[in-house]
């Protein structure tokens, strides 16, 4: 799960790091109270004034401004709340703006010149350890400094049974070039971090850029935060802060029914029991000649609830010109199956699109029978290569 | 032969008296596994489906000698569960649960290392040597004593391979789901090599998909020992980059970990790699 920019911070501050402070505005007037506040608080006289979507290179499209005065943080909150912001990361159409993040600025002058950090942390699948990254080259796209200069990429593996340890903090002040207080602020951040991301169950905790200031404290000038999903039932603080409108609007639907979905932009529609088969099952559609409009696994209790409930989902796409449903029954019958297709599909009523059903494993004769004698549009297959040359033919 | 698992195994089911753990256990059994008996805590001295019930799997492996234990407890306490298996000595220690949370995981492979347990799983099917025993949800139906093994981060498409398998006439030596988690016990490599070292495998079956680097670790190993031909298959290759698809570790997250990168690397080192998932049983069988 993905939060928002502020609710990250809110984490992160929560576990003892240190972030600017911010308040969010749904409005004009709230944004103008937000920076007054901020100002009597912090003395700061300019403002980061941020939209709060989930997709990164917000920078890019015009969602984040530095305000120099309070009628710019209200002008920029004009510009900014309910506006499509389109980023490298967002669909075409961009995502709508319903909330921002007003900030103090951080980038102030004074004893030495602020600098610009990456650190993250996240798991390595290779080792099954999570680790520290982090890079002297902060603000700028992570993943070109990776990909151009190696060398400014710095890991730390965490033994999980002892956490990230303070010689380890020590060697990322030290590859970071910081002395002094700056090289202390430092240990101090990448603990607290570390906390953070065990505490909230993190997948993804990315810093970029982590600001030393010309005042020499270590500050997270931005925050993206991801959280494990199947840790959420001992997070309930965060689970709270879910935000649905940034979800796709069926994803959020099929999640109400457990049905596991993810839309696409293809024609070919498709339900299925199992990730690893429901992959196979749009591959074998790509093959077909079509393009998957869906991933979907209707998961192991295959019954005519969950069936009608996803073809709606499916339906919903107009984009969808056929469907490819392919169930493997090996506890569960096909016969069962079969049954609960026909009575959803009559449930639902007429579907004007043409279904390719493919039922194997337990009874799956029977089942073909049961299909084959509903009466309705729906061809039936037994094996995967009949399923492809179905659609292959459905689709001409 | 087989591997890890046969009909010399004990196995003792963990959240034997559970929905899921009373159903499976009883499939297990009817396919001729030999079940000595479940841990459900506080219900020590009762019996469930005529084998005794323990408090700890410690008592279990003592009272029955058991080596192998399966586990259908909550995501919640999965983890705790692998570990007091491997505090027991359980050898072969199969997770079904799917659900477990990343950060446990991470903390249940360290607790491992020192352990002279395997863990297989979470969040897979099990694993199976057909005629022997079956140590997880698979379809047994659908499996046949042979000489292919199969390994998988799947469940319903495992059961896809292994039916096509048999309809073409062959067998299975034994057939492990790893689990579609982003920290698994055993990798596809572990299992290859297993296969590769048993001398009644003759081919493998390996079916990868989207997210990680298991499959090409494994295809390096398979360059550098593989004596046995081995037909691949990586499920995602449509895929959008970044979403997770059902399997918490299926995610592309660079351009390394896509389908097409991995069936690239698998290629280089000599595996034969099938576009189309209907076609793994044609191509096993032109190899025997």
């Amino acid at each position: 799960m993905n939060l928002h920019e502020y609710q990250a911070k809110s984490i992160l501050k929560k576990n003892g790091v240190e972030t600017p402070m911010g308040l969010t505005a749904e409005n004009p007037a709230q944004a103008m109270t937000a920076a007054k506040e901020i100002k009597d608080k912090t003395g700061s006289d300019k403002w980061a004034v941020k939209a709060q979507i989930h997709a990164g290179g917000r920078g890019k499209g015009g969602g984040v401004k530095i305000a120099k005065s309070i009628d710019e943080v209200k002008k920029y909150a004009e510009d900014i709340i309910g506006m499509q912001l389109v980023t490298p990361q967002t669909p075409p159409e961009g995502k709508k703006v319903n909330k921002i993040l007003i900030e103090q600025n951080i980038f102030y002058p004074g004893e030495s010149k602020p600098e610009e950090f990456y650190m993250s942390f996240l798991l390595n699948r290779d080792t099954g350890r999570n680790i520290c990254m982090y890079s002297p080259k902060g603000g700028v796209n992570i993943e070109e400094v990776a990909e151009e200069t190696p060398e400014y990429i710095f890991t730390e593996e965490i033994n999980p049974c002892v956490g990230l340890q303070a010689f380890q903090s020590r060697r990322i002040a030290f590859n970071l070039g910081l002395k002094g207080s700056a090289f202390k602020s430092m240990l101090q951040f990448s603990q607290a971090l570390y906390k953070a991301f065990i505490n909230a169950d993190c997948q993804l905790i990315e810093i970029n850029p982590v600001i030393k200031t010309s005042d020499n404290k270590i500050i997270a000038a931005d925050a993206k935060l991801s959280i494990d999903n199947n840790a959420l039932f001992r997070q309930p603080e965060i689970a709270e802060m879910r935000d649905i409108t940034e979800e796709d609007p069926a994803e959020v639907e099929a999640g109400k029914y457990n049905l596991n979905y993810v839309k696409l932009n293809g024609n070919v529609g498709c339900m299925v029991n199992g990730a690893g088969l429901a992959m196979a099952t749009m591959d074998i559609i790509k093959l077909s000649g079509g393009e998957p409009a869906n991933f979907l696994d209707v998961g192991g209790a295959a019954n005519a609830e969950r069936v009608e409930k996803a073809f709606r989902i499916i339906l919903k796409d107009d984009t969808v010109k056929a469907i490819l449903v392919n169930i493997f029954g090996g506890i569960v019958r096909c016969d069962r199956v079969a049954n609960g297709i026909v009575d959803a599909y009559k449930n639902i009523g007429e579907i004007k699109i043409p279904i390719v059903v493919r039922l194997q494993g337990t009874n799956a004769e029977e089942a073909k029978k049961i299909i084959d004698n509903s009466g309705l549009k729906v061809f039936s297959a037994i094996t995967l290569k009949e399923a492809a040359e179905q659609v292959k033919d459905v689709l001409k | 032969m087989s591997i890890l698992v046969n009909k010399n195994s004990r196995v003792v089911v963990q959240g034997f008296t559970g929905q899921e753990g009373s159903f499976h256990a009883a499939q297990m059994i009817d396919y001729g596994t030999c079940v000595v008996g479940g841990v459900t805590p506080g219900k020590s001295g009762q019996k469930h489906l005529d084998l005794p019930i323990f408090n700890t799997v410690e008592k279990s492996v003592k009272e029955t000698a058991a080596n192998v234990s399966v586990i259908f407890v909550p995501p919640a306490l999965a983890a705790d569960a692998i570990m007091e298996a491997a505090e027991a000595g359980i050898d072969v220690i199969v997770c079904i649960t799917e659900g477990i949370p990343v950060n446990d995981m991470v903390q249940v492979k360290a607790y491992l290392k020192n352990k002279n347990s395997r863990l297989i799983g979470p969040n897979c099917p099990g694993i199976i040597t057909p005629g022997e025993a079956k140590v997880g949800i698979m379809p047994g139906f659908i499996h046949k004593p042979g000489t292919i093994g199969v390994v998988s981060r799947s469940g319903t498409l495992t059961y896809e391979a292994v039916d096509q398998i048999t309809k073409v006439g062959l067998g299975q030596s034994t057939c492990i789901g790893i689990g579609g988690d982003p920290v698994p016990g055993t990798s596809i490599k572990d299992a290859v090599e297993l296969f590769e070292h048993d001398k009644d495998t003759e081919a493998i079956v390996l079916i990868g998909e989207i997210g990680g680097n298991m499959e090409a670790d494994a295809a390096r190993y398979i360059k550098a020992n593989g004596s046995k031909p081995v037909v691949g298959f990586i499920a995602g290759a449509t895929a959008p980059k970044g979403r997770t698809m059902g399997h918490a570790g299926a995610i592309v997250g660079s351009k390394d970990d896509t389908a097409e990168a991995k069936k690239e690397i698998l290629k280089s080192c000599g595996v034969h790699v099938v576009e189309s998932p209907a076609d793994i049983g044609a191509k096993i069988i032109t190899l025997i």
